[in-house]
């Protein structure tokens, strides 16, 4: 940009918006207060991310202050125009407004007993909001603190945005990796000189891949074909090892990697029905169901009606068989119906299955409310190894298959049917594709790999119960693979490790797991429906007609 | 003839008709067993007809709710069970403060209106902000989208009120003028059971009433036939769309208020099953059509209230109760099979928009 220009847009955008920095300041009030009443804060104060300085609670506080006011800096001139050092003073007016909310509640909640209605609302979270140091002084701190922390961010909206971008990935790396401190190696939390190290380390990569990336990138793209594949063939084997090593990390952390894995897996299999065909199955419960508890009645010593006694990989097959078979089945009555009629009823299906499993009218069968226990493990541990560890192996197979299958199919004719489908039924049906082949094959293949994650669940806890078949779980892999990218492969990988693997990792936040799963599909679908990983090509749909 | 059936009639339509006759068979076979047995006497059908019409009468109230957002935007909102639940919570609150000072049993009128007055309000701030917030940014996207927004919403409120609130089940508090039973036409009846029905009966009067006569009923019509023409006409669409919210939100309240007389509980999850089911009663009466949302709420509140123990138990399974609720989503599912359109809608399951 030349000088001229810039001037011109400097006159041009003199307005300066205060009335939307002060909006953007409530609105950030409100989620502050919301966030605390909601008993974040307090649920999340006993765990450490700063030796002696922060905890997770504040840390989800000082995240909404960091945003807002930069949010609130941003809006205080147009789009691209800067406003100078005035952002700052946008940014710490915002902190100011949010941190005068937090105040308000802290007197009305000390004057009225608002734990009649908020049962957060507790003389904990006012300890905690007015930092230990009582009502005036305490409240005092809180608006100082408000009004830098939103200087702060608004100093980031004056920095470049490469180098802005390297701050936000340090000023977020710094939890994460102290959470993983925390739950994988038993630490508590980092020290505040770990916490800076952290900060400039992930800083300074960030800044230099920034630089230096495209660089190697068109370095990398230069090469001959032959050394472009090694180098593909070394980053591959790197990662194969990186996986094969993973459960070395010791039997808590593998018990995790399981969860997470199994998500991937039904994610990798959920993602054919509804990211490549389109067909949003909110019953894909269901088939998990169905594979865990064909498992468990071919393999449980407890089962007296059906006496085989399978092992665990004589009935995997027969679990596929009838994930694929069920699929089928269910798919033929809603092959007329339309995206949200499906889904529905999809739904239905899903509870139907859970409430007869549950229902006294099939206890002799398969259990009722008191499930199957005593299923047997897939593979004997060897010596000093946990049951998790080894399990860990028989999920990566199957992700490695799943992932397989699923890319295969994707650049098959069968693929590109699906997307033709999804795109356009009618049209899809008018070039001459057969929609209840290509409908039932997405469902069945679907449902097959959801019932190995079932079969695996089933041998993961040697005991499975009609509760643990909720829609909440086919709400779970609808939330990764949304938050993945819909029909993105490397997609489902990235949704399983930030939505199953961190509130795996945070105990506390359980509770809150689902208000957050809501909440993230909400916001993903107004503002980055593509996902994260996005595909290429769902991409150009939902982007279709913006730029007309 | 047989070629012309055959080319009619394709394998899976066969499949599922045969299906269909089946089930069908087992309801009268079921049904037969258990008459002829006699375990049940008239006293307990009734019973169960009038308890099953009160809570048809509540779901028919909040499948208004869908079909009137169905018939306008053509998008299910499925948050729409979260307003009701909120508006139940809100009830709670409203009728245990005035427990508490003795209002509810010396002022039961007054109490009542109280009660559904902090429910509506409640739930009409949450179906608008719902639309505002959720809905209207994404009015041109493809239609999966509004749907994925929609189930997160619903998630996202149940678990913010379960935060708010607490997760634990609230007992209703119950008011001394309703407890106990009334005799009308020579039949004993619960009150709250009767309340509910008469309530739900004006409401759906005072709504058939606005929509049928006054002009913002009227342009509401037009904008559920066609948008883009409504525009044309000088119709504001999107304040029609809130005013579709609004009053699908005071439905949603009042409903709250009755189901929790009849159950006297509310939890975080209270709007999830009766969301459903509602929206399973304003398909059986065909979605966007408002007499066909009411004929279907209290077709399917008799029908889950009389069918376990009319069939199931006839067929011979065990506490055919726990059944009710697979019951009514098998409903659903057949209804969409067999007849998309509903008993009085228009075909809409499938195609068009």
């Amino acid at each position: 940009m030349t000088a001229t220009t810039l001037s011109r847009t400097a006159e041009k955008e003199t307005t300066l918006h205060w009335s939307r920095v002060v909006g953007t300041g409530l609105i950030g009030g409100v989620v502050a207060i919301y966030v605390g009443l909601v008993g974040m804060i307090e649920a999340l104060a006993g765990r450490v991310v700063i030796t002696g300085l922060l905890t997770t609670g504040q840390v989800i506080l000082l995240g909404v202050y960091l945003l807002m006011s930069y949010q609130a800096a941003q809006k205080l001139t147009g789009a691209d125009a800067k406003a100078g050092p005035l952002s700052v003073v946008a940014g710490a007016l915002a902190g100011l407004i949010i941190s005068i909310m937090l105040a308000l509640l802290v007197v009305i909640g000390q004057q009225i007993n608002l734990r009649a209605m908020f049962i957060n609302a507790s003389p904990r979270l006012w300890e905690l909001l007015t930092l230990g140091r009582g009502v005036p002084t305490g409240l005092v701190l809180l608006m100082a603190l408000g009004a830098v922390l939103g200087a702060l961010a608004g100093g980031l909206a004056l920095l470049p945005s490469r180098l802005r971008r390297a701050v936000s990935l340090g000023l977020v790396a710094v939890p994460i990796v102290s959470i993983l401190n925390t739950a994988l190696f038993a630490g508590r939390g980092v020290s505040a000189l770990g916490a800076l190290l952290i900060f400039a380390f992930f800083t300074a990569i960030s800044y230099g891949w920034s630089s230096v990336g495209g660089q190697a990138r068109e370095r990398v793209a230069a090469l001959p074909s032959g050394q472009q594949r090694l180098l593909k063939m070394i980053g591959w084997s790197a990662v194969a090892l990186g996986a094969l090593a993973l459960p070395l990390l010791g039997p808590y952390p593998s018990e995790i990697i399981d969860t997470v894995g199994i998500y991937v897996l039904m994610g990798l299999g959920l993602n054919i029905v509804v990211g490549f065909a389109g067909l949003l199955d909110l019953g894909y419960v269901a088939f998990f169901a169905l594979g865990a508890y064909t498992i468990g009645i071919l393999t449980s010593p407890e089962i007296t009606w059906l006496p085989l006694h399978l092992t665990w990989w004589e009935a995997l097959p027969i679990a596929i068989l009838v994930g694929v078979i069920s699929g089928t089945l269910l798919g033929i009555p809603v092959l007329q119906m339309r995206g949200d009629y499906l889904a529905i009823v999809t739904l239905g299906f899903g509870e139907i299955i859970r409430l007869i499993f549950l229902s006294d009218w099939l206890k002799p069968l398969v259990g009722g409310s008191n499930g199957i226990t005593r299923i047997p493990r897939a593979v004997p541990p060897p010596q000093g190894f946990s049951d998790q560890q080894v399990l860990w192996y028989i999920v990566l197979a199957g992700i490695v298959v799943a992932a397989y299958i699923a890319t295969r199919l994707k650049y098959s004719r069968i693929g590109r049917n699906w997307m033709a489908m999804r795109e356009d039924e009618d049209v899809a049906q008018a070039m001459g594709i057969d929609l209840v082949k290509t409908k039932l094959l997405a469902f069945a293949t679907g449902a097959a790999l959801s019932a190995v994650g079932g079969a695996i669940f089933a041998t993961k806890l040697t005991s499975i119960y009609p509760h643990s078949f909720n829609l909440l779980v086919s709400i779970n892999v609808l939330a990764v693979i949304i938050v993945g990218g819909m029909g993105s492969i490397p997609g489902v990988l990235v949704g399983a490790l930030a939505l199953v693997g961190l509130p795996e990792l945070l105990r506390e936040f359980a509770e809150y797991r689902l208000l957050v799963y809501g909440a993230v599909l909400v916001f993903m679908m107004l503002k980055r429906p593509e996902g994260l990983l996005p595909e290429a090509r769902r991409k150009l749909e939902l982007h279709e007609g913006e730029e007309v | 003839m047989l070629q012309n059936l055959r080319r009619r009639l394709s394998a899976t339509t066969v499949v599922m008709w045969i299906i269909g006759l089946l089930l069908l068979a087992m309801v009268f076979w079921g049904s037969f067993q258990t008459l002829v047995s006699g375990k049940y006497s008239g006293r307990v059908w009734l019973d169960l007809i009038v308890f099953g019409i009160a809570q048809g009468s509540v779901y028919a109230l909040i499948a208004l709710g869908y079909t009137m957002v169905y018939g306008i935007l053509r998008m299910i909102n499925f948050a729409h069970g979260e307003v009701f639940m909120s508006g139940a919570y809100m009830g709670y609150f409203v009728a245990t403060a005035l427990e508490n000072r003795g209002t509810l049993d010396s002022n039961l009128l007054l109490s009542l209106v109280l009660i559904v007055l902090g429910a509506v309000v409640t739930s009409v701030t949450i179906a608008v902000l719902l639309e505002r917030i959720a809905y209207r940014p994404l009015r041109r996207a493809p239609r999966l989208v509004p749907l994925i927004t929609a189930i997160g919403a619903s998630f996202f409120l149940q678990y913010t009120f379960r935060g708010f609130f607490g997760s634990g089940v609230k007992g209703y508090p119950e008011a001394e003028g309703l407890k106990g039973t009334i005799t009308l036409f020579g039949l004993q009846l619960l009150k709250t059971q009767v309340l509910v029905i008469v309530a739900a009966i004006i409401l759906l009067i005072a709504l058939y009433t606005f929509v049928q006569r006054t002009k913002t009923g009227k342009a509401m019509r037009a904008v559920s036939e066609d948008k883009d023409a409504a525009a044309l006409m000088g119709i504001n669409v999107d304040r029609i769309i809130v005013t579709t919210f609004i009053v699908g939100g005071s439905l949603a309240g009042a409903a709250g208020v009755l189901y929790s007389m009849l159950f006297r509980q509310v939890y975080f999850l209270t709007g999830f099953i009766p969301g459903l089911k509602a929206f399973t009663a304003a398909v059986l009466g065909g979605i966007g059509n408002i007499a066909g949302a009411t004929m279907g709420g209290l077709f399917l509140g008799v029908a889950e209230s009389l069918f376990p123990n009319l069939v199931l138990d006839g067929l011979g399974i065990p506490a055919p109760y726990q059944l009710k609720d697979a019951l009514a989503f098998l409903l659903l599912v057949l209804v969409l099979i067999f007849r998309p359109t509903g008993i009085l809608g228009e075909r809409l399951a499938t195609k068009k928009a």
